[in-house]
């Protein structure tokens, strides 16, 4: 057991990093595992310094590689633990990623994204989307909650352990490196004291009991002989997946009920969206937001409908349509025409949404 | 004599008796490496406490091979998976079992760094100069002039560079005080069997253990009974059978 | 209902994340809505290093602005990188003793100051930034000098404690900025 150092409701000034250090250390997460690669490192820092107090574990590795299976090592033994990575560090603990998909381990990590592909920046970027939601060579059974501030970063880190634990597939908190970086104010508090009770942990591999005697030998695998062998495996995912998908599934909507032109954005561009929704209606435009909080399974009932209300969408990223891709397969059949604004590893300011959608008003899409 | 015929196999118990036939070809070393490291889980009482992990390649059919809690991970990665479960729980004995490819090629970074580290753990690379599950081709060990499917012509050490050597490797990296670092061979099963029990009561006082044991590939090697076993002892002549670092106080 | 976005930019280790930080705590602490996000390059030192800083008395929504009201620059490299961040609303300030050209941006004031020329003549290199703060200060007049002061206590505490005369250069570099403004308005 580890000591919770957040007992009562406290409100600090800090940069997303350390916020998310003191969500995991909430959640009662016991160990991290992680490699240093910007922007995600202050999360490490400040893990390591609070460890005196917390007398969790940490263990540095020598890749993300590692650092993706040690995770998993960690989890087996039971632990809450969980690591936290961004751009090619992400990109290289797929392989990790992807047998914890396989073998439905509640594997936790935080992914800071920063620009790509490649080295690219490390600043700022939604381009890891596609990749934490799909990325190995499997299905995507995963989940993704992206975050929009401070606020979420200590709600859903908190959150992710839960989801973990209780459906058992990975689950990813989604920021960026403006989230990471930034400092803002926030409100720590003790899960508990909202009602929030953590999911309990068991190990996977030394349990209770005697082998041979109270049970048998645990043999975990993902390797398997026969195609049709594999396929019932998946199949059940997909029955899990569904069903876990109804449960989980999370969006916000910002003044979309007489929404003409619906915004749709997440993480940190979502409120770039809502300030311009604001700046919008006190022009007279009717603009709304819709804001996937899970982008990995996606809340596709209210999105159809927040769709279907209006008379054009305007879909915005840091990125080239990564998050655009997973909604158009979801609104299938829905001819409400769109535009882009799209900003490939830069940050979209609520001024850039404005301009684009006067223009909509003013020529609306076709398409 | 019937009698005689019916009796089961004298089996550890750390061998799984339920896995019924061998998934192993008929002369490989790896039945007789788990069922040495079967013995020696035995001799010092560890079933209950050791955590058993296997890699990709040959070494995967063993995820059920031991009546051992088991996990069977992605290539090279079992030994950053075993440490991140001694990392976490303190009384476990780690054991991760591996190929020279696991070892010494895809997983090296972990190999180095969970030596350099002295991670609480046996590392156990079985050694047999290539690539079986994938059918033959060259690994870090391949012997100068050995054929392989990507040495047809045998191995060039001018071209691909010399046979790596894991133990001597290993052991010029490990911390003196807490590492044990051995070279075995299938050749000699009882040393293995001691060999091993070094190994695993080095990590029960905390240490890091590095175990590579010469192995048979019969299939791939395209070799008869009599030609397998020239081969091991030619590799023997090749990879030094020795103990290359044992701790102070490990008997 | 105010909110004031400035944009600070400067060569890697002029202490331009220093004095972003030292504002933003010192809203922080004065109970204003702050949002402040560093951008470098993947250098640690070298490299233009951009502080984007929100002050506001309303929850901030977006955290990169397009256009700041305050925007500072402190080298040539700045000048360059900045421009984007400048429109007509824009009050501009630049270090002559540093930069080599003058900012060529519509705004709608400009204003040079010789803080690195002051700070080495007169007080000391290393409080150079914190005559920058100043500047900032005075500039945007959302806070006042007894936050800043305040916000410095938190970050260079441990340091004036040691060194008590510390204190005294740094108020002093601080009030000195607040001048270059006011003498230029």
């Amino acid at each position: 057991m580890v000591n919770k150092l957040i007992k009562e409701d406290t409100k600090m000034f800090l940069t997303g990093n350390e916020v998310l250090a003191y969500a995991a250390n909430a959640a009662e997460a016991d160990f991290m595992y992680g490699y240093p690669i910007t922007p995600q490192n202050e999360i490490m820092h400040t893990w390591c310094k609070l460890l005196p107090k917390t007398e969790a574990g940490f263990l540095q590795t020598e890749d993300e590689i590692s650092a993706g299976f040690s995770t998993i090592g960690g989890i087996l033994a039971g632990k809450r633990a969980f690591t936290a990575t961004a751009g090619p560090g992400n990109v290289i603990m797929q392989d990790a990623q992807s047998m914890a998909e396989m073998m439905r381990i509640p594997f936790v990590c935080a992914v800071m994204q920063r620009g790509g592909p490649s080295t690219a920046t490390v600043i700022y970027a939604q381009q890891e989307t596609r990749l934490t939601c799909f990325g190995g060579n499997g299905e995507g059974f995963r989940i993704v909650y992206s975050t929009a501030g401070h606020q979420d970063l200590y709600d859903y880190m908190i959150k992710a352990f839960n989801t973990a634990w209780t459906y058992k597939f990975p689950t990813y908190l989604l920021a960026d490196g403006y989230q990471g970086k930034m400092r803002e104010p926030v409100t720590l508090y003790d899960p508990a004291s909202r009602g929030i009770k953590m999911t309990p942990v068991t190990p996977y591999l030394l349990g209770e009991g005697e082998i041979g005697k109270d049970r048998k030998s645990v043999h975990l695998r993902n390797t398997y002989n026969m195609e049709e062998e594999l396929m019932e495996v998946l199949d059940q995912y997909q029955v899990d997946y569904d069903k876990m998908a109804e449960e989980v599934a999370e969006s916000f909507e910002y003044k979309t009920e007489d929404a003409e032109i619906l915004i749709i954005a997440h993480g940190i561009v979502a409120r770039s969206a809502m300030t311009a929704v604001d700046e919008l209606r006190a022009k007279g435009i009717k603009a709304g937001l819709f804001r996937p909080i899970t982008i990995r399974p996606l809340d596709v009932k209210p999105l159809r409908a927040a769709v279907k209300r209006a008379k054009q969408v305007l879909f915005t990223e840091s990125a080239n349509g990564q998050l655009a891709q997973m909604v158009l397969e979801k609104i299938y059949g829905l001819t409400t025409p769109y535009q882009t604004l799209f900003k490939m590893g830069v940050g979209v300011t609520g001024d850039d949404i404005v301009n684009k959608v006067v223009e909509m008003a003013d020529v609306p899409a076709a398409v | 004599m019937t009698e005689l015929l019916t009796m089961p196999p004298k089996l550890p118990d750390a061998q799984n008796a339920e896995v019924g036939a061998s998934k192993f070809c008929p002369g490989c070393g790896h039945g007789m490496i788990l069922k040495s490291l079967a013995w020696a889980i035995d001799d010092l009482g560890l079933k209950q406490k050791a955590v058993f992990g296997c890699d990709i390649g040959c070494s995967l059919l063993s995820w059920n091979y031991m009546d051992l809690d088991t996990v069977q991970t992605h290539h090279g990665r079992t030994t950053p998976v075993i440490y991140g479960f001694t990392r976490a729980n303190k009384d476990a004995i780690g054991i991760a079992y591996m190929g020279d490819g696991g070892g010494l090629a895809i997983g090296s970074q972990h190999l180095v760094n969970a030596t350099v580290r002295s991670e609480r753990m046996l590392i156990i690379v079985t050694n047999n100069t290539n690539y079986g599950m994938t059918g033959g081709q060259m690994s870090p060990t391949t012997m100068p002039g050995q054929k392989t499917e990507t040495t047809p012509y045998g191995r060039d050490c001018d071209v691909t560079g010399r046979p790596a050597k894991g133990a001597e490797m290993v052991a010029a990296i490990a911390d003196p005080a807490k590492s044990y670092v051995a070279r075995a061979s299938v050749s000699n099963l009882k040393k293995l069997r001691v060999t091993f029990k070094k190994a695993l009561k080095n990590v029960e006082m905390g240490g890091f253990s590095f175990v590579e044991v010469l192995s048979l590939c019969p299939l791939n090697w395209r070799t008869n009974n009599v030609d397998t076993w020239g081969r091991l002892e030619q590799m023997e002549s090749v990879f030094e059978v020795n103990e290359f670092l044992v701790r102070e106080g490990l008997e | 209902m105010s909110r004031t976005k400035m944009v600070l930019a400067g060569e890697g280790g002029q202490g331009v994340q220093s004095v972003a930080k030292i504002l933003v705590e010192a809203g922080y602490e004065a109970g204003k809505q702050v949002l402040y996000i560093p951008n470098f390059g993947v250098e640690q030192r070298g490299g233009v290093s951009i502080a984007f800083c929100q002050i506001a008395d309303e929850k901030i929504g977006e955290p990169r602005f397009a256009k700041g009201d305050i925007v500072i620059m402190l080298s040539d490299r700045a000048i360059d990188r900045c421009d984007t961040y400048v429109d007509e609303n824009s009050i501009v300030v630049y270090d002559t003793s540093v930069c080599t050209k003058k900012p060529e941006c519509k705004c709608k004031k400009l204003i040079g100051v010789d803080a690195n020329k002051i700070a080495n003549e007169k007080l000391s290199a290393r409080v150079f930034n914190i005559i920058i703060l100043g500047v900032l200060l005075a500039a945007t007049n959302v806070l006042k000098i007894d936050d800043i002061k305040n916000a410095m206590e938190l970050a260079l505490g441990k340091k004036f404690a040691v060194k008590p005369e510390l204190r005294e250069l740094n108020h002093k570099a601080l009030e000195m900025g607040m001048e270059m403004v006011n003498a230029a308005v």
